[in-house]
């Protein structure tokens, strides 16, 4: 992780008329970074991110991103545009375009595209390249919107929930492609539903509820996980036990000498990220996406 | 600056891909080019009198034709398709993208042109060698007529372009979009004879630019002794210009101000 910082938000509010949507939010973003936003649908995720992306006006706050206001207008909207890459969450397109055709004249857009074979290989599509937009499954659709998002060598990259609707292995293969282009260095913006993906993609992660950021950490650390208790669960007399300790060693070696040898059914866990996440938004058994 | 492609040269780039997704869509091909011809074929049919001593009525009717034509490529087609790509999340994409927005009017543009030139040639000359219509010999009449095509198109674009903002979603758009067309083609004399029909209906008409662009290729197609059979007992070909030339800037003055990249 570079020091070097690509976005700085502070104080940043946005309202609509029925609701306030960002109440007062500050980031910071350093170069090379992968950042996730979390939070429940309306917590304000969307809107930061719309906000930081350009395709928003805000009410109040200070934001810039690669040195630059995402409000510009005319040609230095243009220059803003052609250093970042954005990924929105479902395009539906008529597809009467190949992909090598879409790839290659949204390549002609930029002042320094990636060449677009070169794209189409890194996205995983090279087999698909003459097929048209409208046969391809929807991982490959996704996977095209993330080459179409890289073309211009973005220096900072937007993903909206860019897996949603996968299956897990298409998923994998996914991540590995988001991995290889923190690899280049591009910082990148994610805004998930799935805490797995935070976990094992984002360097660090912000929590967003009801317009304000609630804590910001690495996956690892949020909401005091690392430090928190674990538990140790085992089979005892035909029931599962259960207890919660902060040196599970010492208990497992305790059982182990109880049980001389293997304990049964031993599980030793820490709380998921999604346990943390649920009990920071306040949603244990609630709606949660 | 940075070395960020003119807006010019991408419009040509999005025309050029404007056209080849189109010429993809069969149907719409098909539709668009087609249709007028096959209307001219079941009106040539039906109505088959002279309408004035050597004028008979696919003379009359070819003229309507072409004027309904820059309609339905230019402003019914892109008031259709725009909030398609509209949901479709496309624009919102490409907005994110440092393509200016004139390159994708300009685009748009170019994909009228084309399909409105392939559509004029096809009502030329299927009129010609099927319904016995009589082409202009006078340069003058050509000159006329290409200057209307250009600002005709030019207007229609830029209506559609600004129209495409009403429907609130790509499905609903050919519901709200067709009966407007529909119903100014009646009332702006495409299928009837419009000196025929009821004043109300004549001056409701006078407003759009329809009824204008009929009355000016009708100063192509029919001899200059029928001017005198018009409304004015003239072509009122200055008022046409005029009009259409205001309908063009009301068109772009909306297009730049109501222009919208996504759904609402």
């Amino acid at each position: 992780m570079g020091l070097v910082s690509v976005i700085e938000v502070r104080g940043l509010r946005k309202s609509y008329p029925d609701i306030v949507a960002v109440d007062g939010i500050d980031l910071s973003i350093a170069q090379g970074e992968i950042f996730a936003l979390l939070g429940p649908n309306g917590a304000g995720k969307t809107t930061t991110v719309e906000i930081i992306e350009g395709f928003r006006t805000r009410d109040a706050g200070e934001i810039s991103v690669l040195g630059m206001d995402p409000q510009v207008r005319g040609h230095d909207a243009r220059e803003f545009r052609d250093r970042i890459g954005i990924v929105l969450q479902s395009t539906f397109d008529a597809g009467d375009l190949t992909v090598a055709e879409t790839m290659h004249h949204f390549s002609g857009y930029y002042s320094k595209p990636r060449s677009a074979d070169e794209v189409i290989t890194s996205v995983g599509l090279s087999e698909k390249r003459n097929s048209l937009i409208r046969n391809l499954s929807g991982g490959q659709r996704r996977r095209l919107d993330v080459g179409l998002g890289i073309i211009g060598s973005p220096e900072l990259l937007f993903l909206d929930e860019p897996t949603t609707g996968f299956d897990p292995e298409a998923r994998r293969s996914f991540w590995d492609l988001i991995n290889s282009l923190r690899d280049l260095g591009t910082t990148i913006v994610l805004t998930t539903h799935y805490l797995d993906e935070a976990e094992a993609l984002a360097d660090r992660v912000a929590v967003i509820n009801k317009g304000k950021i609630i804590e910001i950490s690495t996956p690892a650390n949020l909401g005091g996980r690392s430090t928190s208790l674990a538990r140790v669960q085992w089979e005892q007399e035909g029931h599962m036990k259960e207890e919660l300790t902060a040196e599970p060693t010492a208990v497992v070696n305790r059982l182990s000498a109880t049980f001389k040898g293997e304990i049964p059914k031993l599980i030793v866990s820490r709380p998921t990220l999604e346990d943390i996440y649920l009990e920071m938004i306040g949603a244990v058994g609630g709606d949660v996406e | 600056m940075k070395n960020l492609p003119s807006t010019i040269a991408l419009g040509i780039r999005r025309g050029n891909i404007e056209i080849r997704q189109f010429m993809r869509q069969r149907e719409s091909v098909v539709f668009t080019l087609l249709f007028p011809v096959m209307l001219m074929a079941i009106f040539g049919s039906v109505f088959k009198d002279n309408i004035a001593p050597g004028v008979n009525y696919s003379q009359y009717f070819v003229a309507g034709m072409i004027a309904s034509g820059l309609v339905n490529t230019g402003f019914q087609g892109l008031a259709i398709t725009i909030p398609m790509e509209r949901d479709a999340g496309s624009l919102k994409r490409l907005r994110g993208t440092p393509m200016p927005v004139a390159s994708y009017f300009i685009g748009k543009t170019i994909l009228v042109l084309a399909s409105m030139v392939t559509s004029l040639i096809l009502l030329l000359v299927g009129g010609v060698l099927l319904f016995g219509v009589n082409l202009p010999t006078a340069p003058s009449k050509w000159i006329m007529f290409t200057w209307l095509t250009i600002l005709g198109t030019a207007s229609c674009t830029a209506l559609g372009i600004a129209f495409s903002a009403v429907p609130k979603s790509g499905r609903g758009a050919s519901a709200v979009v067709s009966p407007v067309v529909i119903i100014l083609q009646f009332f702006s004399g495409v299928f009837f004879i419009f000196t025929q029909l009821p004043p109300w209906m004549q001056q409701f008409a006078s407003l759009f630019p329809l009824k204008w662009l009929c009355q000016g290729m009708r100063s192509v197609f029919l001899p200059d002794s029928f001017a005198s059979q018009e409304v004015a007992h003239s072509w009122e070909t200055g008022k046409t210009a005029l009009i259409l030339a205001v309908w063009l800037v009301v068109g772009l003055v909306f297009s730049a101000r109501t222009f919208k990249w996504e759904r609402s």
